[in-house]
């Protein structure tokens, strides 16, 4: 019986590590729906320019434009219709490398196995000479994906803009011209005979998304597909899974992550850490998890550098805090919270060992070091260290916050940060 | 012995070999028969005797012009020489797109013959590098393998057009009797009866030293051959003069005065000088036919005949009278040039008569080519008739050397169809043909000794060819192009799917309307430059879509067409566009590869080029150049476009430059007076559309394909001619329409067209600020962060605020709706999601809480987006 339980317990638990992978895969990898969510009017828009594009030849240039995170690079779905010759902004950061990258992708006759030879010239006079020699009805139909649509804005004089845009507008291989950006003012980066080339077909991806519908995304993303193996553990997971979204703390959860963005990026990065935590001792996604990954998620990034800070250090930020509700915000420098900090020795003198100046001024460095107080002009050299201006680079709450949280952190100091006055 | 040299380096001294061998006193010029080329640092100097193939100083180093040359005069202050010279081509002359038509590789030494009206055939003699053998190929053989690699192949005759197979007779150099222009005729005929003395003596020296040379067998049957040739001209002068009665018609005279190199001849003039022509013909022909008419015809005909021979021996003492026979030569080059010319330009001194001038040009040509087409007929039969006796001849003859007999053989035949093709019709022709034939039976001994003197030269001209595969023009591997479609393109179905079609910027229209103004301007310029064979250059400006490339595509088609018609000499239509090059001076490169195929860096290529355009070696065509986007040409020396506009000004450039750009004060803003200036002030502005004439520019595309409600038609064109006057604009935005009409029209049953509501989509669509719809689907936090971002703009009473600042604000906010509030971080991702679609503007993330923020969209417009929520 033992052994059985034994043999039991590792099924149950290979079978927890496969669902767990599985899901990890879906949420760390990105992987596509086959359609996107909420964005249908415009997915048909773009699938029957691409259509026309295919079958009749006509040449199209479009744009589409979406916050980050909307969906756009997911008409990627459709490249291998197509002689497509996908580029990125980022990583073709100038038309130089960007023809090369073309013509690579489109194994034009220049490409030696990987490789574009010839200069930069006599690449593109060569990718126009191939592009001019097709006609509408006999060449292949060339898609070119510009990601980032609006960093090749910025290349010099738009030379490949203008000339794939030139090509969508004239009879020679029918090309689909199609750049995908996040700003809503990409047109006015081009040029105006590019503006003019440019055939002025905007898609934008904004999601109208419902809270309800949000809800139904999370379940079917966490949801186990009915081909899993143990059709035992998915049923019990799914069930869970509805549950879960259904239990108030995890909405309340889920509506905040919604509020902040309603991208999906942020949603997987959620989910993902909740099923990280998963494990064989409870195979099932409860809310805890979710409640410690959104805690993980939605922590302050300043917050805990400011735990690891020293009782000194914490001090001269309360000084500064201080200085700063004083003087509304204006700069201040070393010698201004050595006397803040001073004075607020001198009164509670027995709780706060005294410091020498230079050990202060060590944990202001230190401080400057981890940029929670910068130099308001960091270009004038000639001023003496402890007459730097400087800023500090926390909010009010931050400091707060972190008092709150910080571990045995002596009373005086706390009704210090507390007190109006210095 | 005769050599070449290609190398332009070394410098030549031009000499004339002995004295004139004629002169035309009305165009005061000195004929002679040779010149000798001194090379500095080679001992032997080089003869070129006309009737030869020479070389000329090209653009090209490695492929100098060939030509043969005809005729050599100097001008009466006998500094300046001069060669009229029919032109070969290379393969690598012939423009690109046409190369195709020979349908199969060109043999690496084969050249074409070159016929082409409009060529100027004078070059200046200074130009001429040496001589060069050149073996006609007949057409249905292949090329002879093993030969020297100077020797070039002529096999095929390119008109421009088209590779047509090239009669052997017109590799002959033409001679007297054919096409004496009237002009120059009188003094030739008062200089023909009464020959110079020391001319004639020579000609009988030359028949003298001919016939010593020549073994016995040569002379009987060379005397066979004048008795039946003379029996048979008899026959062919009687024709030949009621030929040239006929041709002397009230239309032929017309064409002469057309043709005639100096306009003010009246057709009196022209009258006699034709009957003038008449009796000489006749005159010639009796000595032809007399019995003493050996030794003149000896005299005649010895150039022609002298012309092979020049090529025997090139260094011969006996030059040949050939006075006539050079200034019928030197007319006919003139005049194969001018006709056309002189009557497109008198044309174009009426731009008000364009439409009407352009109807003479369809006229004239039809003429000129009816003539001779009837004239060929009869000069075949001579010609064949001729062939066969020759045939006849030559066996009898020697049947040694075969091949060497059936090149003879055609010789005379060839010259008769040249001469017959040419416009007039000359009674001593076929006589004279014959004797020449004879003449030519007495010379071909010499001819196979030249042979073998042509194979002891070639090692001396090798090293020549070794540098003919170091051209630049290394043959690309790679083929641009563009792998093929697997299924066929779908035709447009309905009619909305035609009118899409049609609507499409790349479809090209019928015809170009609302710029038919601009369209007559720039022909007009074009043609009066092709035509006068100058250059000059245009400016043309104009916002974008206004057509200004369209514009000149269009003139340089029906130019192109009416040059296939042989209306306007032909040109060669290059273009280059400032944004598809990645450098300025890349479009010397381009323009080089796409004159001459050659690639070259920049700097060679406009060493190239300047050296092309500035060289007096002649030019076949006319180029005319077309720079778009010249703004982008702009370097800081300005070096391009002042070379770009300084070639056209020099002499023998023949360059037409046409630039386009958008601004229409660019050579004020930009360029440096020098090049300002050399730029002129012929330019053009290419309005914007107004909203009448993108409606007539849209229906005439659609052309009644009727898909459209005119009221929509009338929106969309007003709308866009408000805004741009862009027609790419306006085509765009009713393509967008017809397709919203498909998608809306299998909901609702319309009328199918496409009406006001679909254009309003559209025009919605492509106009209208998205910014709007954005906030409106933003999130939550990002609605309130721009809420914030305003009321703290309101707070301060400024348009900038720090993050800081907003961050409190969106906390206040927060707590106001009941919503827990943010922390930091999250704030600052929501401000950073909002300014990468730029609803805001921001600085740099690593500013952290003091980056500040600016709104890119008013402020009520976001009040009002949120406010709809």
């Amino acid at each position: 019986q033992d052994r059985c339980g034994c043999v039991l317990m590792m099924l149950c638990d290979g079978v927890c590590v496969q669902a767990q992978k599985l899901l990890r895969e879906r949420l760390c990898h990105q992987k596509l729906p086959d359609q996107p969510v909420g964005l249908d009017s415009q997915y048909k828009h773009l699938l029957e320019l691409l259509r026309r594009t295919a079958v009749h030849g006509e040449s199209n240039s479009v744009l589409i434009v979406g916050p980050r995170g909307s969906g756009k690079t997911m008409v990627r779905i459709h490249e291998h219709h197509f002689n497509a010759a996908p580029v990125a902004g980022l990583l073709q950061t100038d038309d130089k490398i960007a023809l090369k990258e073309i013509t690579r992708q489109l194994h034009l006759e220049n490409v030696v196995g990987d490789k574009v030879f010839g200069s930069f010239a006599e690449n593109l006079a060569f990718l126009l000479e191939a592009l001019k020699k097709g006609d509408k009805s006999s060449s292949r139909p060339v898609l070119f994906v510009l990601d980032e649509f609006d960093l090749f804005a910025h290349h010099k004089n738009q030379t490949l803009l203008y000339n794939l845009l030139d090509v969508s507008q004239s009879a020679q291989t029918p090309v689909a011209v199609l750049g995908l950006t996040c700003r809503l003012d990409v047109l006015e980066l081009l040029e105006k005979r590019v503006k003019s080339r440019f055939s002025h077909r905007q898609i934008h991806l904004f999601s109208s998304l419902s809270f309800a519908q949000y809800l139904d995304v999370v379940r079917a993303q966490l949801s186990l597909p009915p081909d899993f193996p143990d059709p035992k553990f998915s049923d019990e997971w799914n069930h869970s899974v509805t549950k879960l979204c259904e239990d108030k703390t995890v909405e309340e959860i889920l509506r905040r992550n919604f509020n902040g963005s309603k991208d999906f990026r942020s949603l997987h990065s959620l989910l993902f850490l909740a099923v990280s935590r998963v494990s064989v001792s409870h195979s099932t996604l409860r809310e805890a998890d979710l409640i410690e990954a959104w805690r993980l998620i939605s922590v302050d990034s300043k917050a805990n550098v400011l735990h690891g800070l020293s009782i000194l250090e914490l001090c001269l930020i309360i000084a500064m805090k201080h200085l700063n509700d004083t003087y509304d915000g204006e700069p201040f420098n070393f010698q201004m919270v050595h006397n803040e900090f001073k004075k607020f020795i001198q009164r509670k003198s027995h709780s706060i060992h005294k410091f020498e100046k230079p050990v202060v001024m060590k944990a202001f460095e230190h401080l400057l070091q981890l940029e929670l107080v910068r130099p308001v002009d960091s270009g004038v050299c000639k001023v003496q260290r402890e007459y730097q201006l400087m800023r500090l680079m926390l909010e009010h709450g931050q400091v707060m916050e972190a008092l709150q949280k910080y571990p045995q952190c002596p009373t005086d100091v706390k009704q210090w940060a507390l007190s109006a006055f210095g | 012995m005769s050599r070449y040299i290609t190398r332009l380096r070394m410098r030549r001294t031009y000499k004339w070999n002995g004295r004139p061998v004629g002169e035309d006193r009305k165009l005061k010029r000195k004929y002679y028969e040779s010149m000798s080329i001194s090379v500095e640092g080679k001992t032997e100097d080089a003869t070129v005797s006309s009737g030869q193939y020479i070389l000329i100083e090209g653009d090209d180093d490695d492929n100098p012009f060939v030509a043969q040359l005809h005729k050599l005069y100097t001008d009466d202050s006998g500094k300046k020489k001069t060669a009229v010279v029919q032109w070969f081509v290379r393969m690598c002359e012939v423009p690109q797109n046409k190369r195709k038509l020979l349908g199969r590789d060109p043999h690496p030494q084969e050249i074409f013959f070159y016929q082409d009206r409009s060529c100027d055939n004078e070059v200046d003699g200074e130009t001429i590098l040496g001589a060069v053998q050149i073996e006609y190929v007949p057409a249905e053989n292949s090329f002879p393998e093993g030969k020297s690699k100077d020797i070039l192949f002529v096999k095929l005759l390119w008109d421009t057009k088209s590779f047509k197979a090239l009669d052997p007779e017109l590799m002959q150099p033409p001679q007297s009797p054919k096409s004496p222009p009237p002009s120059s005729r009188g003094p030739q005929t008062r200089a023909l009866p009464t020959p110079d003395l020391s001319v004639m003596k020579r000609a009988m020296s030359g028949t003298l030293t001919r016939g010593s040379m020549s073994t016995g067998k040569m002379n009987s049957s060379e005397a066979e051959s004048l008795h039946s040739a003379s029996k048979l001209s008899a026959a062919k002068a009687l024709s030949a003069k009621r030929r040239s009665r006929a041709s002397s018609g009230p239309h032929v005279r017309k064409k002469l005065d057309l043709c005639s190199p100096t306009k003010n001849v009246s057709r009196d003039d022209v009258l006699g000088e034709i009957l003038d022509e008449h009796t000489e013909k006749t005159l010639t022909s009796k000595l032809n036919t007399s019995p003493t008419g050996r030794i003149s015809i000896s005299i005649r005909l010895t150039p022609l005949n002298l012309n092979e021979e020049e090529r025997v021996f090139p260094l011969s003492s006996h030059s040949p009278d050939k006075p006539k026979l050079t200034a019928h030569d030197k007319d006919d080059a003139t005049r194969a040039r001018t006709p056309s010319r002189r009557k497109d330009s008198a044309a174009l001194r009426e731009p008000a008569l364009a439409a009407l001038a352009e109807e003479e040009h369809e006229d004239s040509p039809i003429q000129t080519a009816a003539t001779p087409r009837s004239k060929r007929k009869s000069a075949q039969l001579v010609s064949s008739r001729i062939r066969k006796q020759l045939n006849v001849l030559g066996n009898k003859v020697d049947r040694l050397s075969d091949g060497d007999d059936d090149d003879d053989c055609f010789i005379p035949t060839k010259t008769d169809l040249q001469s017959s093709s040419d416009e007039e019709e000359e009674a001593k022709i076929d006589s004279e043909d014959e004797l020449i034939v004879k003449k030519r039976r007495g010379s071909r001994t010499p001819r196979s000794t030249e042979k073998t003197r042509v194979t002891a030269r070639t090692p001396r001209k090798t090293p020549i060819k070794k540098t003919a595969p170091a051209t630049p023009r290394t043959p690309r591997h790679a083929t641009p192009s563009i792998p093929s479609r697997s299924a066929p393109a779908r035709k447009p179905g309905n009619v909305l799917e035609e009118a899409r079609a049609r609507l499409h910027v790349s479809s090209v229209p019928e015809s170009l309307p609302c710029r038919e103004q601009e369209f007559q301007d720039i022909y007009n310029f074009v043609e009066s430059k092709v035509i006068d064979g100058t250059g000059g250059c245009m400016y043309i400006s104009g916002v974008p879509g206004t057509g200004k490339t369209a514009t000149v595509h269009e003139v340089v088609r029906s130019l192109q067409q009416s040059a296939e018609q042989d209306e306007i000499p032909h040109f060669h239509f290059i273009e280059i566009n400032g944004m598809k090059m990645t450098d300025p001076h890349q479009a010397y490169v381009q323009i080089l590869q796409k004159l001459t195929d050659q690639k070259a860096t920049p700097d060679h290529a406009a060493a190239l080029l300047e050296k092309r355009f500035s060289a007096p070696a002649p030019k076949k065509e006319t180029t005319v150049l077309l720079v778009d986007e010249l703004d982008l040409l702009w370097t800081r020396k300005q070096n391009v476009m002042y070379n770009l506009f300084d070639w056209p000004t020099r002499r023998n450039a023949r360059l037409v430059v046409l630039t386009i750009a958008n601004t229409m004060d660019l050579p004020e803003r930009i360029m440096i007076n020098r090049v300002a200036s050399r730029l002129g002030l012929t330019r053009m502005s290419f309005q914007p559309y107004t909203f009448k004439q993108l409606q007539q520019i849209i229906t005439s595309r659609l052309n009644r394909v009727k898909a459209f409600e005119e009221d929509a038609l009338q929106l969309v064109s007003r709308k866009v001619a408000a805004l741009s006057g862009d027609a790419r604009r306006c085509l765009d935005i009713c393509r967008r329409a017809t397709e919203i009409c498909e998608h809306s029209g299998s909901q609702k049953n319309g009328s199918g067209l496409v009406g006001m509501s679909h254009v309003m989509e559209a025009l919605d669509e492509m106009f209208s600020s998205s910014y709007i719809a954005a906030i409106r689907c933003a999130s939550v936090q990002e609605q309130l962060f721009l809420r914030a971002v305003i009321a703290e703009f309101r707070r301060l009473g400024l348009e900038e605020a720090t993050f800081q600042q907003v961050f409190v604000q969106h906390q206040a906010l927060c707590r106001v709706e009941g919503l827990q509030p943010v922390s930091v971080s999250e704030g600052l991702a929501v401000c950073q999601r909002l300014g990468s679609c730029r609803l805001l503007l921001l600085e740099g993330s690593r500013l952290d809480l003091f980056l500040r923020i600016r709104l890119n969209v008013s402020q009520d417009d976001v009040l009002y987006a949120l406010k709809a929520d």
